[in-house]
């Protein structure tokens, strides 16, 4: 029982970070049609963002609890910086490809950013104590878990919820669907679709800077973990179908059940569970849990 | 592609033959220019070669051989799927290779090529059937699933060597054993040998019914069924053939480099194969070979001359690629074929 609790657990916590992630990810697939490999990248540098504001905030002599709002900027600044800048000056120029070639502009976007964050960051692990310790720690059963995790679980979901809202009953996101459903006719109907583009691409890469920052207390801030969070949010939104939210929600769920399963239960499996899981779902359901097929043309 | 007549050099009065006569005077003219092509090619590469620094000869060593795998990326890419996973077949190759030869005492070059050639096949056999099913990005991330998962197996499995991998010592050929002042020129022979025969025989494919039926489908595949052909099964023979391809390659490298890890299944591997394939296009196969010496070109001279900001090069040389030559290096000089 114990056993199973700890499983679930770890599984809640890991399935959080990567649903904010993952929703990025499935946001700009979803608008832009751009299944974006550099959404790992614009992660770590969401990450990279939160040490720095984190020990200047300390060196400035805030309270503790401002970390979070440090963290919360460093998002913000990622986004608004980077966002805008790659989608004009880059992505603009290669709409309506075809999408595996757009895969690989980002693959191409990844490798630069790659070398820039080792640039201004160096190479050295980073490390974002301070707001780790915030929320004290949670006795479930015999075993004590840090309150910080959980935490994460409740900006999951505020996300989550405010993404959903924000497309389902505002004004400008229904102009987003619109987009979604057919950038032509939204053109033709007045609006700027180009605008709702940037915007909905720094929307998602707002998510992935948001996902890394407030992760970046939990881990060792270094070279080499966007590579590892871009594959397994891709697992994530294949399974729940691209450019859906509830699929993006389910998706992680499974993806972070499956490894904490795998952690605990079979640790040789650790590294591929995800996959496996990601194989099976993807021979029933080809287009993922939460996508409608769509016609092939003659 | 140019026309018949074009292709003989004027030399053959094509009109007033009967038609089975014409197809197989084309054909013949084709065929044997290909020979002649590919045997030139073989000969000024092998004499280069013998004159070449080592480090020339290691370099177009590596990139023929990973060229190779690239080679199956492009028979896949002319149906209009592109496997983001192709380090599976590659690290499947090199592992049966260097296991052959660190296991069971296997030293023959030319049969640890064909063991990597047949043991990624084989492995690729049970899943060419269902992945024949999928296209565009769940093609590329199933393949690249299936390349995580051996990445995995590698890291894990101590009969595999680990992390760390294991080396393999130097080949045999046909019994005879290189000194050290002419493995590499031999190494270099072997690849480049069996380089240009797997070009002949994939130039021999791609114009062969199945490769046209390949590249209808790359147009519109629902058409090719009303037409009659199987897009499936076409897919799924694109994939055993790419496999093969891989399997070869990965044969080839670890040959050369004396070394296999896990990281030959690693999903950026994948990547750099995928890069060369879209830097070559799908319309040549000697595009392949070229854009494969590019990158190591690229490559060697980045990680020597500004180590820390190699990716950045190579990820602007990507950009540039994809937004000025669209079609890639083939494009250049294959002027007509397709849109």
């Amino acid at each position: 029982m114990q056993g199973a609790v700890t499983i679930l657990i770890d599984g809640l916590t890991y399935a959080s970070w990567l649903f904010i992630v993952a929703l990025g990810l499935t946001l700009v697939f979803g608008v832009l049609k751009i299944l974006n490999i550099a959404h790992g990248s614009f992660y770590a540098l969401g990450a990279y963002a939160a040490a720095s504001f984190v020990a200047w905030g300390a060196s400035l002599r805030w309270a503790p609890a401002f970390s979070l709002v440090a963290m919360l900027l460093a998002a913000v600044a990622v986004a608004a910086l980077v966002a805008p800048l790659t989608e004009r000056a880059l992505l603009r120029f290669f709409y309506g490809r075809d999408e595996v070639l757009l895969v690989l502009v980002t693959y191409a976007m990844f490798l630069i950013l790659e070398d820039v964050t080792k640039l201004i960051w160096g190479t050295n692990p980073h490390y974002v104590s301070e707001p780790y310790g915030l929320f004290g720690s949670v006795d479930v059963g015999q075993q004590t878990y840090v309150g910080y995790d959980f935490s994460l679980l409740a900006l999951a979901l505020t996300v989550g919820v405010a993404v959903w809202w924000g497309l389902n009953r505002t004004r400008h996101g229904k102009i987003v669907l619109a987009v979604i459903h057919s950038a032509e006719v939204a053109s033709s109907m007045g609006v700027n679709v180009s605008r709702v583009y940037m915007l909905a691409f720094t929307a998602g890469i707002f998510l992935a800077a948001l996902g890394g920052a407030f992760t970046a207390p939990m881990i060792s801030v270094s070279p080499g973990i966007s590579v590892g969070v871009i594959i397994v949010s891709f697992a994530v939104v294949i399974i729940g179908g691209l450019g859906s939210i509830e699929g993006a929600a389910i998706g992680a769920l499974i993806v972070g059940l499956a490894r904490s399963l795998a952690v605990h239960l079979a640790p040789v499996a650790e590294l591929f569970s995800i996959y496996i899981v990601m194989a099976i779902v993807l021979m029933f359901r080809p287009e993922g849990l939460f996508q409608r097929i769509q016609a092939r043309k003659i | 592609m140019t026309t018949p007549e074009a292709a003989s050099g004027g030399r053959f009065p094509l009109k007033g033959a009967t038609p089975a006569d014409r197809q197989s005077r084309i054909r013949g003219v084709r065929l044997g220019a290909l020979v002649l092509n590919g045997l030139g090619a073989f000969a000024l590469l092998a004499a280069m070669g013998f004159f070449a620094p080592k480090w020339l000869t290691y370099l177009i060593t590596m990139s023929a051989a990973n060229a190779l795998v690239s080679l199956g990326i492009v028979c896949l890419m002319r149906g209009g799927v592109v496997p983001f996973g192709q380090g599976m077949v590659f690290a499947i190759g090199g592992y049966a290779a260097a296991l052959l030869y660190n296991k069971l005492g296997f030293t023959d070059a030319v049969g640890l090529v064909l063991a990597g050639g047949v043991a990624a096949t084989l492995v690729a056999l049970p899943f060419a059937p269902l992945l024949a099913r999928y296209r565009g990005i769940f093609f590329a991330m199933l393949t690249l699933a299936l390349s995580m998962v051996t990445y995995g197996l590698g890291m894990k499995l101590e009969v595999l060597g680990g992390s760390d991998g294991f080396n393999v010592g130097r080949a045999t050929l046909f019994g005879w054993r290189p000194p050290d002042a002419h493995v590499g020129y031999v190494l270099y022979l072997l690849t480049v040998a069996v380089a240009t025969a797997m070009a002949m025989l994939a130039r021999v494919y791609f114009d062969s019914t199945r490769g046209l039926v390949t590249l209808a489908t790359r147009d519109n595949e629902l058409r090719v069924e009303y037409l009659g052909g199987s897009v499936r099964q076409a897919m799924t023979i694109n994939f055993l053939i790419a496999a093969s391809c891989g399997g070869v390659g990965g044969a080839l490298v670890v040959l050369s480099l004396g070394h296999i890890e896990p990281q030959f299944s690693y999903w950026t591997t994948s990547g750099e194969f995928v890069f060369v394939a879209i830097l070559a296009g799908w319309q040549s196969v000697a595009a392949v070979f070229v854009a494969s010496t590019v990158l190591e070109v690229v490559r060697s001279f980045s990680s020597r001359y500004f180590p820390d900001t190699w990716q950045l090069a190579l990820g602007l040389f990507l950009l540039f690629v994809i937004r000025f030559l669209p079609r890639g290096l083939g494009s250049l000089w294959i002027r007509k074929g397709g849109k």
